[in-house]
């Protein structure tokens, strides 16, 4: 049995330790919004946050997340109101909308990290994930609109 | 009589000091060889080939990026060395490097201590002649605070390193095995530590 925390539930999880942690959160945990693209770390499409960072899942053994905390695209904000969220929503992002879980996880990260990034800053955070529709332009608009909420979020309380 | 037993014991005072002698010669040979310059060097140039393979040089680049492949180009992704080596933002090694190879033809390697050397101490291999190599293997400024001693066992036995010899499916070894390099380099600082000159290749 391995004991998992995803988006703050606590899980245990009766499976392969070799498990990929995508195939237990995805098949095991229903949470379905991140996907399966590559499977070979290639692509960015399952990346979640373990310990805050963001992983490749499909590439994760499960026991590798033992007793530490993940948070998938559905627990990265309460009402889908993460600035990154809305950004996405304002500028509609997404065309087919498959990899964008995994877009929204890497650049929470970089915003975590860094509340105003250049757009040099950008293409080092998101370069490792894939859109076959090409959507990083609006991704990169997105996110600076995303740092600029955040700022001004931050300034408001 | 007497002159019988003050030869047997000059004999054997004699015997004992040549036998004592030899034994030094030998343990000074087996632990301290002479300087040779010659024999450094040569063995020097064996070690540069193995820091100069892929495995190796890969994760020891001129740039900011890491290298992939044996042919050493630039990894996909826009990867990032970082302040620490672990790489920026949502592409941190670990990200996708596990503490382990991931089994099959271009999976990600992995190690527990997968990293490029941190920026301030970035110990590059990539472009460096086998003197440069050389001098700045042996300069602590320069090899993390190293000394000779600590650079034998960082490559005898640092875990990154060993991975050099276990690199997963499709990816080639270094010139010689793990062992083999370590001769070559206690040979390499007992004969004398001496750089090639500034014409070797």
């Amino acid at each position: 049995m391995i004991t998992i925390t995803v988006n703050g539930q606590r899980h245990d999880i009766d499976a392969d330790p070799n498990m990929p942690l995508l195939w237990a959160i995805r098949d095991i945990l229903n949470l379905t919004g991140t996907k399966y693209g590559c499977g070979a770390a290639q692509c960015g499409a399952c990346t979640i946050h373990l310990n805050g960072e963001a992983v490749r899942s499909c590439v994760t053994k499960l026991d590798r997340a033992a007793g530490q905390q993940i948070v998938t695209i559905e627990g990265l904000s309460a009402n889908n109101d993460h600035p990154l969220q809305v950004a996405w929503n304002e500028l509609n992002v997404p065309q087919c909308g498959y990899c964008q879980s995994g877009q929204l996880m890497s650049a929470a990260v970089l915003l975590r990290e860094n509340s105003n990034p250049t757009d040099q800053d950008i293409d080092d955070a998101m370069s490792g994930n894939i859109c076959r529709c090409g959507t990083y332009q609006r991704i990169r608009t997105a996110i600076h609109k995303a740092a600029q909420l955040q700022r001004e979020e931050a300034k408001s309380k | 009589m007497k002159k019988i037993i003050y030869l047997s014991i000059i004999l054997f005072t004699a015997s004992i000091a040549i036998v004592a002698f030899k034994s030094e010669t030998i343990k000074r040979n087996i632990i301290y060889p002479a300087k040779d310059s010659v024999g450094s060097v040569k063995a020097f140039m064996s070690v540069y080939k193995v820091l100069m393979s892929p495995r190796c040089m890969n994760c020891h680049p001129a740039g900011d990026a890491p290298l992939q492949g044996d042919d050493n180009h630039i990894h996909i992704m826009n990867v990032k060395r970082g302040v620490d080596g672990h790489g920026i933002y949502s592409v941190r090694c670990s990200n996708c490097h596990q503490a382990e190879n991931v089994p099959g033809l271009h999976m990600p390697p992995g190690n527990s201590k997968w990293a490029l050397p941190p920026a301030n101490m970035r110990m590059v291999f990539q472009g460096r002649t086998p003197r440069e190599l050389a001098l700045q293997l042996l300069d602590p400024k320069q090899n993390g605070g190293r000394t000779k001693a600590q650079l034998i066992d960082h490559i005898a036995n640092d875990g990154l390193v060993g991975w050099g010899w276990h690199p997963g499916v499709g990816r080639t070894l270094p010139p010689m095995t793990r062992a083999a390099l370590v001769t070559q380099v206690r040979l390499w600082i007992a004969k004398g530590a001496y750089a090639p000159g500034a014409k070797a290749k």
